[in-house]
């Protein structure tokens, strides 16, 4: 083993528990702040694996962008702050058995299937400028696409969120629950 | 020369199209012109219309007859047939100039085993009845266009009449008996349509089903009779057909006439077979003069005639056509006699003049058959316009509701009267011509005992004796009824409220026109030995009809305001329900085949539709518990939809 | 370094995510669980970009394209949160229900009518459900 496996590994470690503990938490603001640890320790990973600007990437749009996104979201739908006991849903246990079981098939299949690959590591590969090269010679195209794609999501975002514009008019609520 | 007759063949098939698409619009056209055109005939009409009392048909009829030429879809009824009869004239007359038969073939369809010759055969038979019917059905679709002026379907209507005139010419000229078929069922629900033209009111739709329905009946046998035929003499050409008659099996010659008979009695309504003809009349007026007395019920004598060398090798069929014609002349002579509606009246005659040809053509006398054919198309299509005109005066079908109309309206008058004395027999008009040569053969073949003139053929002298003495009956009981209905309508006093005056110009010219050829066209029978009058029979069937009608005309002279059928006393009822046919039919056909039929309502309700609907309830039973998970909630759904991908995946791993 | 490693990584935060998807039943946590997956999803293309030295760096384009289209998503799926919560009050992915059939068997004939009142039914299921 070397040290960047070890490094990986723990990195790895960390990022998987704390997203188990983002989807067993009982409170929803502590599921958003363990979201920005698990990111973050995947962003180490990328480290590791010499894809800088991916790292820095993924630390400035998730965990920057996504996560206070996300936390906008739970502020907006006035979820209880602090613990609240009905976050599962009744399926928990099924979801249990799914998950556990793709875990198995899939960590099983890459463990076979990647016993003996090895890759090796040597700095540069992913550095902004060997990334720009690439984006902004071969990719320039799906860039473009994805660029649109940005404003269409952006458009359909505030046409879906503002309720004067279009969308169904707004109904007396059958039952109130966010004053809880 | 077939190039000729396609044309005229095609002509008014054309006509049928462009009127039914174009008509409307043509009128269109036609009254976008300046104002200035119309002003000068409208005033005149007006001056020469009465103040007062004016019915609204007449009116209707009188503005149609004023501007024939704007009317699209009766310029584009009438201008094709006037062309298809001058042409088949011309026909008609390179026959005259150079007899013989001319044929073409315009394809031949490969079957396999008897191939279908699509073609015409113009010889003398076909050259004549074309003419005739290119004329009638020229007057017939002049005069409409007065008579349905005021019908908001006419152009569909006329465009009828032109796709039944095609049809007809396709069967007069056809060469082949299968092309002759198409044309016989066109024919067949042209009549279906038309009879049902005003299909608002119930009966008439039921009166065209009641045709449709008949006809069909007969023409299954007849169908089935061109195809024994066909395969027995190797070839559906009519020509060869003749030809080869008379090398046939008998067995098979027989059994093809007498399924050809079944068409014929279909077709030209004759007993048993004869009871949507006077339920025909439910059509419009000019209808009944072409289809349902003129022409299309011809045609079943007219095929006869045309494959006469197959009736000429089965004497049986021909001695069962006399008989059938026997019973119906006699039978819808005696119906005639006692019938209220005009037109019902001209209906039984007409059943019984086709019985006459029929009649004839069973005692070999075929040219005899053919001339009576020519002259009963144009004295019957004469005397249907004119009982038109009548009707549109009267405002009434009704015999009890006529009388005085001798004065208002002479030209109806005169043709009328032509018409009824050359269905009597009177000399010199034509039906006496004609009636004559087959009273004569008939006389022949009893008194020879049953040879008949045509070619040593023998038929049983019982029947030659009854096809002769029941040809004399009818003459007499012809006579009494062509009486009664002369004097019930143009003599005594009017007895309905109604003004006395004649039709629109266009009607009552068309009658007068064809009261032409139903007065001389007897005359043309003088050029053939066999269709001059002879003295013997001629005399003996005066005598009859002179009987008929003097009685007629005494029992009316007692009484002119009441009806002469009274003195038939209580079988008066019987007559005027022709026998109760229609009545027996209803109980041992149409009852059981409707109880049948409810039977078989109940039991596919409670049979079939039963096992249907308990499947499909059965089904969702079964379904129920199926539809749990379904229960909207996506988690769920989410769920089974990864762990399937999980187990195809383990699955795939595990065993690929 | 092993390929094994990032790859035994990416498989088990993948089965976290799928996880938090099925188990989870406010939407917000159902749209991190997604990130989660997506994220597991973007490690694995970082990994085989390194692993075959990929010139062109398909591998870590893609993955930068996909952090982008992850945004959009989370906006768009935020949106659609707010929009529903606007609504019913609730943001409980297994309390939307309007998709089920009704218990009862369904009439011979569905007409227009029924619809609505199959909704207004699983609204008052769904306000029952929360008041347990």
């Amino acid at each position: 083993m070397t040290g960047q496996e070890i490094v990986f590994t723990l990195l790895g470690v960390v990022a998987v528990g704390s997203a188990v503990l983002v989807v067993t938490t009982r409170q929803l603001v502590h599921a958003a702040l363990w979201l920005v640890v698990s990111l973050g320790a995947l962003a180490g990973g990328y480290l590791v694996l010499t894809a800088e600007f991916v790292a820095w990437v993924q630390v400035l749009i998730y965990v920057g962008a996504v996560v206070v996104l996300l936390l906008f979201g739970i502020m907006l739908t006035r979820a209880p702050i602090g613990r609240a006991a009905d976050l599962d849903s009744g399926n928990r246990w099924a979801a249990l058995a799914v998950a556990l079981a793709t875990a198995g098939v899939l960590v099983s299949v890459v463990v076979i299937g990647f016993r003996d690959a090895s890759m090796p590591l040597r700095a540069g590969g992913g550095s902004a400028d060997a990334l720009g090269a690439a984006v902004f010679r071969t990719w320039v195209l799906p860039f473009e696409v994805l660029s649109v794609l940005l404003l269409a999501a952006l458009v359909g975002a505030i046409v879906l969120s503002r309720s004067d514009v279009g969308g169904p008019k707004e109904k007396e609520p059958t039952k109130k629950r966010g004053e809880r | 020369m077939i190039a000729l007759i396609s044309v005229v063949i095609l002509l008014p098939f054309v006509a049928a199209f462009a009127g039914m698409l174009l008509g409307p619009r043509l009128s269109e056209t036609l009254r976008a012109r300046p104002p200035r055109d119309k002003a000068a005939p409208h005033a005149e009409a007006q001056a020469e219309a009465p103040a007062e009392g004016r019915r609204a048909r007449w009116q209707a009829a009188a503005t149609a007859e004023r501007s024939p030429l704007r009317n699209g879809p009766a310029l584009i009824a009438c201008l094709p047939v006037a062309v298809a009869a001058v042409l088949s004239a011309v026909a008609a007359f390179a026959v005259w100039r150079t007899p013989g038969t001319r044929t073409g073939t315009l394809t031949l369809v490969e079957t396999g085993t008897v191939p279908i010759e699509i073609g015409l055969r113009l010889d003398g038979l076909p050259a004549v009845v074309g003419l005739m019917v290119c004329l009638v059905a020229l007057a017939v679709q002049v005069y409409s266009v007065a008579y349905m002026a005021e019908d908001p379907r006419y152009s569909s209507y006329a465009a009828f009449i032109s796709l039944f005139t095609s049809a007809m010419l396709l069967v007069v000229y056809a060469g082949d008996l299968l092309l002759l078929y198409v044309g016989w069922e066109v024919m067949g629900v042209c009549s279906y349509f038309l009879i049902g033209h005003h299909w608002e009111d119930r009966a008439n739709s039921r009166a065209a089903v009641k045709a449709f329905l008949v006809t069909r009946l007969g023409d299954v046998g007849f169908l089935f009779g061109v195809f024994v035929l066909g395969v027995g003499a190797r070839s559906f050409d009519i020509g060869e057909i003749w030809a080869r008659a008379g090398t046939l099996p008998h067995a098979t010659v027989t059994a093809a006439a007498l399924l050809l008979l079944a068409g014929v009695a279909g077709k030209s309504a004759q007993f048993p077979l004869h009871t949507w003809l006077p339920d025909a009349m439910a059509g419009p007026t000019p209808i009944s003069a072409l289809i349902h007395a003129a022409t299309m019920v011809a045609a079943g004598v007219y095929v006869v005639a045309r494959v006469y060398g197959v009736f000429l090798a089965a004497p049986a069929a021909l001695a069962l056509l006399g008989l059938v014609a026997v019973v119906s002349m006699l039978g819808s002579a005696l119906a005639a006699l006692a019938q209220d509606d005009i037109k019902r009246v001209l209906a039984y005659s007409t059943i019984s003049q086709l019985a006459v040809m029929a009649a004839g053509l069973a005692v070999g006398a075929w040219n005899g058959a053919i001339f009576h054919l020519l002259a009963h198309g144009a004295f019957k299509a004469l005397l249907f316009l004119a009982a038109g005109c009548v009707i549109v005066t009267a405002g009434s079908t009704m015999l009890r509701h006529y009388g005085g109309l001798r004065t208002g309206m002479p030209i109806t008058f005169w043709s009328m009267t032509i018409g009824l004395a050359a269905l009597v027999g009177v000399p010199p008009v034509s039906g006496w011509f004609s009636k004559d040569s087959v009273i004569e053969a008939a006389q022949h073949a009893a008194a020879h005992g049953g040879d008949i003139a045509a070619g040593g053929v023998h038929i049983p002298a019982g029947v030659a004796w009854t096809v002769y003495a029941g040809l004399l009956l009818t003459a007499a009981v012809t006579a009494a009824y062509a009486m009664r209905l002369w004097l019930m309508t143009f003599f005594g006093e009017p007895r309905g409220r109604y003004e006395v005056r004649e039709a629109p110009k266009l009607m009552s010219w068309t009658v007068a026109a064809l009261a032409v050829p139903s007065a001389v066209v007897g005359f043309f029978g003088l050029g053939a030995a066999e269709l001059r009058p002879h003295l013997g029979s001629a005399v003996v069937a005066l005598l009859c009809a002179a009987v008929g009608a003097g009685a007629a005309f005494s029992i009316w002279n007692r009484d002119p305001a009441a009806d002469p059928a009274r003195a038939l006393g209580p079988a008066r009822e019987v007559f005027a329900r022709a026998f109760y046919v229609d009545e027996l039919y209803a109980a041992a056909v149409v009852r059981p085949v409707q109880a049948v039929a409810r039977q078989v309502v109940a039991v596919d309700r409670r049979g079939i539709d039963t096992a249907v609907v308990g499947a499909a309830r059965g089904a969702r039973r079964l379904a129920e518990p199926l539809r749990r998970p379904q229960n909207g909630n996506p988690q769920t759904y989410l769920t089974g939809l990864i762990a399937g991908i999980v187990l195809i995946a383990a699955g795939a791993v595990i065993f690929l | 370094m092993h390929v094994a490693y990032p790859a035994v990584v990416a498989a088990l935060l993948f089965s976290v995510g799928v996880y938090g998807v099925l188990a989870r039943r406010n939407a917000i946590l159902v749209l991190m669980s997604v990130e989660l997956m997506l994220n597991a999803v973007n490690l694995n293309l970082v990994a085989f970009d390194v692993w075959w030295r990929d010139r062109l760096h398909g591998g870590q384009v893609l993955t930068l394209f996909t952090i982008v289209i992850a945004a959009a998503e989370v906006g768009l799926g935020l949106a659609i949160v707010l929009l529903v919560y606007r609504n019913r009050r609730m943001i409980d992915v297994d309390r939307l229900r309007t998709l089920s059939e009704d218990a009862a068997p369904a009439p011979e004939v569905g007409d227009g009518d029924a619809g609505g009142v199959r909704a207004a039914a699983a609204v008052r299921a769904g306000g029952k459900g929360a008041a347990t």
